[in-house]
């Protein structure tokens, strides 16, 4: 038992003292903050410069009728044509000419933009907006519909999702925010199967190559080799992750309190609430909408209402069995080689219900609890991420028992297997492996 | 006193037969030569005895006992095939190494000192393994193989890779283990460090071993009764004095002095030979031809052919 912990050590002291260890720790936090604030800050960026456009409307119907936009401007142009425009386009400060022809009412396609760029789709999109809006009031104004009426049937639709919890009290739940927290477990888990299962598989390759693999399983059991490298490398992931959440919580902290100090001492929803109020206040001083913070205050009611001990709990569970079961048989993989190029074949058994996993994890985020989605949870290979997807929508305790009982049994089949894979493999060179060759070193005896 | 006995050893791979029936008695504190061509099974047999493979019929006993797992502490095995973590310092490296084989850090540390001392390799301990030559490298590794002081040691190759300085400053180092009490396992194709280290041999062929005992009692079987005498006179003469129960094999030359190769038949002695050839010339040098191992080796292995 002993041996096992120093080669549990040495796989997980050498391999955090690296130089890339150390660079992605620092780097994590600060890509994905840039992840997220980067492409909003771009979005922000995009459209600052105002742009004009020439709309020449043979059909009279749209007259002022595109509302234009903090950066899109229209310019309604009479008695022209669109030849002229296009002569003096050039000149212009037009952005795009917007040509309405008059069969408009009955032909879809009658609308044309010309430019001499592609242009955005959120100009696109605009503009066909507006214009559908104004055909149908128009279409329904026809049918005797007056515009009052038409203004006072706008209505906007938000549901509220309530469960009923087993004690028969209720807590406010919300899809939007289940989706959000169950893909990225379910990510998570991915991502670190693959990163982490490859180390392992490169580790034992390296082992194997240098040759000092059978200077190893003289002092030790190859079975031991295995799992420490397993285990170690397991808690380097752990490490990074746990760095991960204490550096960004960190970092965000940090700029809280240089850039907001008096945001210090409220809690998280008080300050996204008065945020908002703020924000309101600018925009439009005269008038607060209430229901905006009150959608607001019902986010984060209902990421309360996610049990993030379970969550955790299970999140965990999850990603060390995954990445156990999957570990192992990157080792096998690693043993059964003498160089990485070999691994492809190999690599395909492996990659395959992982990147099902990810498919069908965009399935049950959907319908949580459709039959895939069971079934894919229940199976081992791919419920630590499906399994992931459904538990924040609430599952029943027998089947994320009944998944993490089928997982930790696989893993186990799969560390034996892996192991006696392992054991043949390490000390095998020069050899092109195949499927047969790997059941004969199972069946070897030890 | 033998140390381990390698009982009725059957290996199976999946199309041939690695080892067969293999009887091996190893006496304490010898330095004992497993001989034999490539392939032939020796590798598989270390192993066997390292328990880094188990054998499928047959059984290892150490000082008459089974093999226990916790025996690989009591062995030091320097692999034919070896290499070190490269991207590791070589005295991180060292250290895990000893402690893989049951030393506590503080034992390890204070032999690691004292072997690195010895061989002047100091400065290396906070290099990396990379860094190091090849003939470097092997040195770590030798301390690593011997540092926790095992009873049994078995080099496979030893050799190989080390300048004739080094080589020799190695073989000394194993003669030394020798006297301090352990037992060595010393696998080779080189018959001169057999014939120089060993005291007992086994010959390995094609799964089987084909010959074993003392080194020194093999050779004496496999003499052919050929004396070699220099001398001076006439060639003619001295072959004229030989009788039938002599053969002169072939005339030769010893320092720049004439010589003949003379077999004995039968019912004859070296004496009887010198007091023949007295008369006719005046004798340099009489000395009996006593095979090399290499002779040996090439002729049981050809022997076996058949």
């Amino acid at each position: 038992m002993n041996k096992i912990k120093l080669i549990i050590l040495r796989e997980y002291l050498t391999r955090v003292k690296k130089k890339s260890f150390i660079v992605m720790t620092i780097l994590g936090p600060i890509l994905f903050a840039a992840m997220m604030v980067v492409p909003a800050w771009l979005a922000s960026m995009e459209d600052t410069d105002v742009k004009n456009i020439a709309v020449i409307d043979s059909s009279g119907i749209f007259l002022n009728k595109i509302s234009d936009t903090d950066y899109i401007k229209f310019e309604y142009l009479q008695n022209t044509t669109l030849k002229k425009v296009q002569n003096i386009f050039p000149e212009s400060d037009y952005y795009a000419v917007l040509q309405i022809l008059p069969s408009i009412t009955y032909e879809p396609s009658a609308v044309h933009l010309f430019s001499n760029k592609q242009p955005s789709f959120s100009i696109k999109s605009h503009i066909a907006n507006a214009m559908e809006k104004e055909l149908k009031d128009r279409k329904l104004r026809a049918h005797g519909i007056d515009q009052e009426v038409l203004n006072s049937i706008k209505s906007d639709v938000s549901i509220r999702t309530i469960q009923w919890t087993e004690d028969g009290g209720v807590k406010e739940s919300s899809t939007e925010v289940a989706m959000i927290v169950g893909y990225a477990s379910g990510f998570l888990i991915y991502f670190f199967i693959f990163l982490f299962g490859a180390q392992v598989m490169r580790g034992v390759i390296e082992e194997k190559t240098n040759r000092i693999v059978e200077i190893i399983v003289s002092s030790a059991k190859p079975f031991q080799l295995m799992m420490g490298k397993i285990v170690g490398i397991a808690m380097v992931g752990l490490t990074q992750f746990l760095l991960w959440i204490v550096l960004t919580t960190g970092i965000i902290g940090g700029v809280k309190t240089v850039f907001f100090p008096e945001l210090g001492t409220k809690n998280a929803q008080e300050v996204v609430v008065e945020d908002l109020f703020e924000q309101q206040n600018l925009a439009q001083i005269d008038q607060i909408q209430p229901q905006e913070i009150e959608k607001f205050t019902r986010i984060f009611n209902s990421v309360k209402s996610i049990d993030f001990g379970v969550m955790f709990g299970s999140f965990i569970f999850f990603f060390l069995g995954g990445y156990l079961l999957y570990g192992s048989l990157f080792a096998a993989i690693g043993a059964a080689v003498d160089n990485e190029t070999d691994t492809q074949q190999f690599m395909l058994p492996i990659t395959i219900p992982l990147i099902l996993g990810i498919f069908v994890m965009m399935n049950a985020i959907q319908s949580p609890d459709s039959p895939v989605a069971f079934w894919f949870s229940i199976i081992p290979l791919t419920s630590p991420i499906v399994m992931m997807v459904r538990i924040p929508f609430g599952v029943p305790y027998w089947q994320v028992a009944l998944s993490m009982g089928l997982l930790v049994l696989t893993f186990l089949g799969s560390v034996w297997l892996a192991g006696k894979i392992y054991r043949t493999g390490i000390l095998m060179y020069g050899k092109k492996v195949n499927y047969k060759e790997l059941w004969k070193w199972i069946r070897y005896k030890s | 006193m033998e140390l381990l006995r390698a009982q009725n050893i059957e290996k199976k791979f999946v199309n041939h037969l690695a080892l067969d029936n293999v009887n091996v008695t190893i006496p304490e504190n010898s330095i004992y030569g497993l001989l034999g061509p490539n392939g032939a099974g020796k590798t598989t047999l270390i192993r066997i005895i390292n328990r880094i493979t188990a054998p499928d019929n047959g059984e290892i006993l150490l000082k008459g006992r089974p093999l226990q797992p916790s025996d690989v502490n009591l062995i030091g095995y320097l692999p034919e095939e070896r290499g070190l973590y490269k991207k590791m310092k070589v005295g991180e490296q060292a250290l895990y190494l000893a402690q893989l084989k049951g030393l506590s850090k503080r034992d390890a540390l204070k032999r690691l000192k004292y072997w690195f001392e010895k061989f002047e390799i100091q400065p290396w301990w906070d290099k990396k393994v990379e860094e190091l030559s090849k003939g470097m490298a092997q040195k770590v590794q030798f301390i690593t193989t011997i540092l926790h002081e095992p009873e049994l040691l078995i080099f496979d190759e030893p050799f190989s890779g080390f300048d004739p300085i080094n080589a020799n400053m190695l073989k000394e180092e194993i003669l030394e283990l020798k006297k301090k009490g352990s037992t060595i396992i010393f696998s080779t194709h080189n018959m001169g460090s057999v014939e120089e280290l060993c005291d007992h041999i086994t010959l390995i062929n094609k799964s089987k071993n084909i010959l074993e005992g003392q080194i020194d009692d093999i050779r004496k079987k496999y003499k052919s009764n050929i004396y070699e005498i220099s001398f001076n006179g006439n060639v003619d003469k001295l072959e004229r004095s030989l009788n039938e129960h002599y053969e002169l094999i072939d005339k030769t030359k010893v320092n720049g002095n004439d010589a003949v190769r003379v077999k004995l038949l039968h019912q004859t002695n070296e004496n009887e030979l010198l007091s023949l050839i007295i008369p006719a010339i005046e004798v340099l040098s009489f000395n009996e031809i006593i095979p090399s191992m290499n002779d040996i080796f090439i002729k049981v292995v050809n022997e076996h052919k058949n």
